[in-house]
């Protein structure tokens, strides 16, 4: 029913959202609808307008690592920049806002910590009500309100997670995962050692590589039900890449190294599906970005008569309209964080949040 | 050929009921993956086809009920093994509301997965689905296994079980409690559970940046 045909006033939520777990700071906007002004009956998805996305990377040299330390500075100098930006983008004033959206966890404690300070400050100049929100929920959100996708097994990949996900009982649960690292640690470890640059990101730069190799080198392959395992990989290929470099070039290494983990990854999300017995997928998290694996994902689902849903760079890689999408709808629901919870944790698991916006 | 009726089509593999030598025979044929590089798919098919009937048939010979394999077909990658009738386990849980006699076949399920690792044989996918409860429980899909005498493998098998349970079946938590109790036989085992500790406390700490 609409709201003329109720009497019911539409109610509008305007959420900013601020992340900042890893090496990238992001301030989004977003504005919810909901039409009979009545976010209790859960299978109402609002109307969702975005008003502002902006980012900031940090990156380090090439060779290197970026430390928690020099994040967290990036991320204190950078902020009031990019919440000016935002505002600016939005055409809003602190006024307009209903909530301040942050990211509580998982992540890097002190990025974590330096975004919640501010956060919190907000928070008790403009006068609006805190919405700490975890970090891959944030992911799953913003990916079904960009897609559309109903209710899709999730492949959750990036710098620090591995996770194949699927809703049930207002939880979203992990179905299978990294026994180790994450598929985006391995990554970003092997373009280290080849010495590929940072920018734009170390994964974006194995995958141009990958693409213009073509000899596949036989790498360990290990499966466990429906979880992974990278660890071993890496070594393997750091070996090769270190004592047989006259052998293999790192565009043949790039290359087989893409293969044999998508590969992987895959063949979970595709065990998961037919677990669940669902035909859509969705591919979150920066890895999400690289188009070999949307392609093999595309692949498998179309074997299956699914359908993949994936997001561009703007969503799959961390940003602050993610956390604003996530926390706006657990506000609707009337939930927020008092200032004396609005702590930040490293680990904070995925099936630890209750999605209350969902039956 | 006899008449093949296909009974089930899995993520990698198409199961069909035939009949071989007037036995009641399960066929189950791998097939090819286009999403995955033509070399890694062919390694795949063939080393889990291998694996598979190489594992069945270790079962076999220490007194673990599994199939019987009847013929291993590299051609069509095709294994066809011994028919068993039941139910799997986790329609065995869901049909059961008596929880005596679901401890009981608990502490079997415990002692038949003790007796494979004491053996060296990991299944690499145990899940609810993976147990056909016929006379007593028989295992079934090795397409994973390997053999490993490390406690490491034989806790990770363990970990993956303990997932599938709590994924499958909620608040399970006490029946799952009462398979490693019966796993829990000799000093070995108690190293694979000291080690199953080690394996779920890096599952928490996985949780880092994203």
């Amino acid at each position: 029913m609409s709201a003329a045909e109720t009497g019911a006033e539409a109610r509008t939520i305007v959420a900013l959202g601020l992340e900042g777990s890893a090496n990238k700071l992001g301030v989004g906007i977003v504005k919810h609808v909901y039409p009979t002004g009545v976010p209790g009956d859960a299978e109402l998805r609002p109307e969702m307008i975005e008003w502002a996305n902006v980012r900031d990377t940090y990156n380090p040299p090439p060779g290197e690592g970026f430390l928690p330390r020099d994040v967290a500075a990036h991320h204190r100098a950078t902020i009031i920049m990019l919440l000016n930006q935002a505002l600016a983008e939005a055409k809003l004033t602190p006024k307009d806002l209903h909530c301040i959206c942050y990211t509580k966890g998982p992540g890097m404690g002190a990025p974590l910590q330096s975004v919640a300070l501010v956060a919190r400050t907000l928070s008790q100049i403009w006068k609006l009500p805190l919405v700490g929100v975890n970090h891959c929920v944030g992911h799953i959100e913003m990916g079904r309100a960009i897609t559309g996708a109903e209710n899709p097994v999730v492949l959750y990949v990036s710098g620090g997670n591995t996770q194949v996900i699927a809703y049930s009982q207002q939880t979203y649960r992990i179905f299978g995962e990294t026994l180790d690292i994450a598929i985006g640690n391995c990554l970003d470890r092997f373009a280290r050692v080849l010495k590929l640059p940072n920018n734009p990101s170390p994964g974006y730069n194995i995958e141009q590589y990958a693409k213009r190799g073509s000899k596949y080198i036989e790498l360990p392959y290990t499966v466990k039900g429906m979880d992974v395992s990278f660890s071993g990989i890496l070594s393997f290929i750091e070996k090769l890449a270190k004592t047989e470099a006259d052998k293999y070039t790192p565009e043949d290494l790039c290359y087989s190294l893409q293969e044999t983990m998508f590969a992987m990854l895959v063949e979970i999300t595709e065990r998961a599906m037919a677990h669940i017995g669902s035909k859509e997928v969705l591919v979150v998290g920066g890895v999400g970005c690289n188009v070999r694996l949307q392609e093999m994902m595309g692949q498998m689902a179309k074997e299956r008569e699914g359908k993949v849903f994936a997001t561009d760079m703007r969503y799959c890689i961390d940003n602050g309209i993610m956390i604003a999408q996530a926390g706006a709808l657990a506000f609707a629901r009337g939930f927020t964080t008092p200032i004396k919870d609005s702590w930040i944790t490293q680990r904070f698991r995925t099936d630890q949040v209750h999605v209350e916006w969902r039956t | 050929m006899a008449e093949q009726v296909l009974i089930r089509q899995g993520a990698e593999a198409r199961v069909y009921k035939t009949t071989i030598d007037g036995r009641t025979a399960i066929a189950k044929q791998r097939f090819s993956k286009k999403y995955r590089h033509p070399e890694l798919d062919k390694k795949l098919t063939r080393g889990r086809l291998n694996q598979e009937a190489r594992s069945l048939k270790r079962c076999k010979e220490h007194g673990i009920c599994a199939p019987d394999v009847i013929r291993v077909d590299k051609e069509s990658a095709t294994l066809y093994i011994e028919f068993i009738s039941g139910p799997t386990l986790k329609e065995w849980i869901s049909g059961s509301t008596d929880e005596h006699e679901q401890g009981e076949l608990m502490d079997v399920v415990g002692q038949i997965l003790h007796r494979m690792h004491s053996h060296n044989i990991i299944h690499g996918d145990l899940t609810t689905s993976n147990m056909i409860i016929n006379d007593e429980p028989v295992l079934i899909d090795f397409g994973l296994s390997q053999i490993s005498p490390s406690a490491e493998d034989k806790a990770v098998d363990l970990y993956v079980l303990e997932r599938a349970f709590i994924s499958t079946h909620p608040d399970s938590e006490t029946l799952f409690a009462r398979v490693l109790e019966a796993y829990r036989r000799d000093d070995a085992a108690d190293a694979v559970l000291r080690r199953l500790e080690a394996v779920r406390q890096r599952g928490r700490k996985r949780d880092m940046t994203g």
